[in-house]
């Protein structure tokens, strides 16, 4: 059986969402919260290109560093600080496992 | 007023819109674009001009802006007509036809209506200050539609993209000051704009205040004066005649969702068989329909116009079939 993952998203109203996910499902976490219907628009279809999947990582899981792109966005957005990324960037997989994170308000 | 009348006004010019234009082209129909951003090709122009697109039959991939380049000329013979830079604001139906004002007062008549408008109405990013609605248009600028208002005042351009650095400088030859407001310490913008921006603040043509943001917003009537918070806690009063946030757009339904549309989850929900709406002669195409097994793809959004034109001439010649005709067949006739 594939080797689920569990993810923790906390909502626009503060409610904590968990999720049991395939780790080899090839989505990012901006489409997960899409499908899960948590009111991320991801407009721009994942090329860090609109910003509308910024979250505020809450766990210490070491993630990749932003790329050039993704600073951009975040250098335009509002509500950043230092936790934040955009979801469409993170790719879900083993080393996300039990990942907490939360969706940062509308721009 | 400015007043139109054509076949098919089509509300959004990105791919979709543009396509529609030249299916109904086609059928002899002529078409109005509406958008409000002032350049047709909605994502493709304002989000990813510069990235491939690999799903576009027969061309193996196309950058996005080529794609709008090559949807303008593709349609060229049907003459379209384009209200660029004005947004729909009111939609009302007359006893014949269709009537669309803009925000900036344009009229445009028509017997059908295609909404085409993608993920609804490009909006400026406001930035987070409070009032900051109140000084709108009263000092309170996010767009800049002509420069020469500008001409010997006092402006404050807060962001650190492109479009900040660029109007920061373009306006330091027509401002009496500029000051550029930086939320961090690096700009990410085009290296030449910076760099060109970093010898102005070294010539002294524009006032550079990195790690801050404008917090506060003073005025009686129209703006006067900014406060910008730095991070290292100090406070800057500023007077000004103009406070100019640039910090891009964002999508917004706008006011489409006041037009008794049947929607779900803020998209129009469409008949497949020509993706008609539940009001008789408006009709929803591309990104901002939706319908069960609805995919948001360029190509889908053809496919989409193109049946959409067939029933839209129905309507616009009292119930006359369109004759299916081959484009190999008869060619590109031009419409006047």
């Amino acid at each position: 059986m594939d080797k689920l993952i569990t993810l923790h998203i906390t909502d626009r109203n503060d409610v904590i969402h968990e999720f049991e996910i395939p780790a080899d499902c090839g989505f990012n976490l901006m489409e997960i919260c899409k499908s899960a219907e948590l009111g991320v628009m991801g407009t721009c279809g994942g090329l860090a290109l609109c910003g509308s999947c910024q979250v505020y990582i809450q766990s210490d899981h070491v993630l990749h560093l932003p790329s050039d792109e993704e600073l951009d966005m975040l250098d335009t957005l509002f509500h950043v600080n230092d936790t934040s990324r955009l979801a469409c960037q993170i790719k879900v997989n083993e080393s996300i496992d039990g990942i907490k994170f939360k969706i940062a308000p509308d721009q | 007023m400015n007043v139109h009348t054509t076949d098919i006004a089509i509300i959004g010019a990105g791919p979709c819109g543009l396509f529609a234009v030249f299916e109904a082209g086609l059928l002899g129909l002529k078409c109005h674009l509406i958008d409000s951003l002032p350049l047709p090709g909605g994502q493709l122009t304002e989000i990813y001009p510069k990235k491939p697109i690999y799903d576009i039959p027969g061309l193996p991939s196309i950058l996005a802006s080529e794609l709008v380049s090559n949807l303008m000329k593709q349609i060229a013979p049907f003459k379209p007509e384009f209200t660029l830079g004005e947004t729909v604001v009111d939609l009302k139906r007359q006893t014949e036809e269709f009537e669309l004002v803009t925000n900036q007062g344009t009229l445009i008549r028509s017997k059908v209506i295609a909404i085409a408008a993608g993920l609804g109405n490009f909006e400026p990013r406001k930035p987070l200050i409070d009032d900051i609605t109140k000084f709108e248009n009263k000092g309170i600028d996010y767009i800049i539609p002509d420069p020469e208002k500008y001409r010997n005042k006092k402006l404050v351009i807060s962001g650190g993209g492109d479009s900040a650095l660029d109007w920061a400088i373009f306006l330091t030859d027509i401002a009496k000051s500029v000051s550029l407001i930086h939320r961090r310490t690096e700009f990410r913008g085009a290296p030449e704009s910076v760099n060109k921006v970093k010898q102005l603040v070294q010539s002294g043509k524009i006032e550079l205040i990195t790690n801050a943001e404008v917090k506060e917003l003073s005025g009686s009537t129209h703006l006067e004066s900014v406060k910008i918070h730095t991070d290292d806690g100090t406070v800057i009063e500023k007077a000004l005649d103009y406070f100019i946030p640039l910090f891009g757009l964002v999508p917004k339904l706008g006011p489409i969702a006041d037009w008794g549309l049947k929607l779900n989850k803020s998209a129009i929900e469409v008949n497949t068989f020509d993706y008609s709406t539940n009001i008789p002669g408006i009709f929803a195409i591309g990104d901002i329909n939706t319908y069960e097994g609805k995919l948001k793809l360029i190509l889908c959004g053809f496919h989409e116009a193109t049946l959409m034109v067939q029933s839209a001439y129905k309507i616009i010649h009292n119930g006359k079939d369109p004759s299916f005709k081959y484009t190999t067949v008869t060619g590109i006739k031009e419409l006047s």
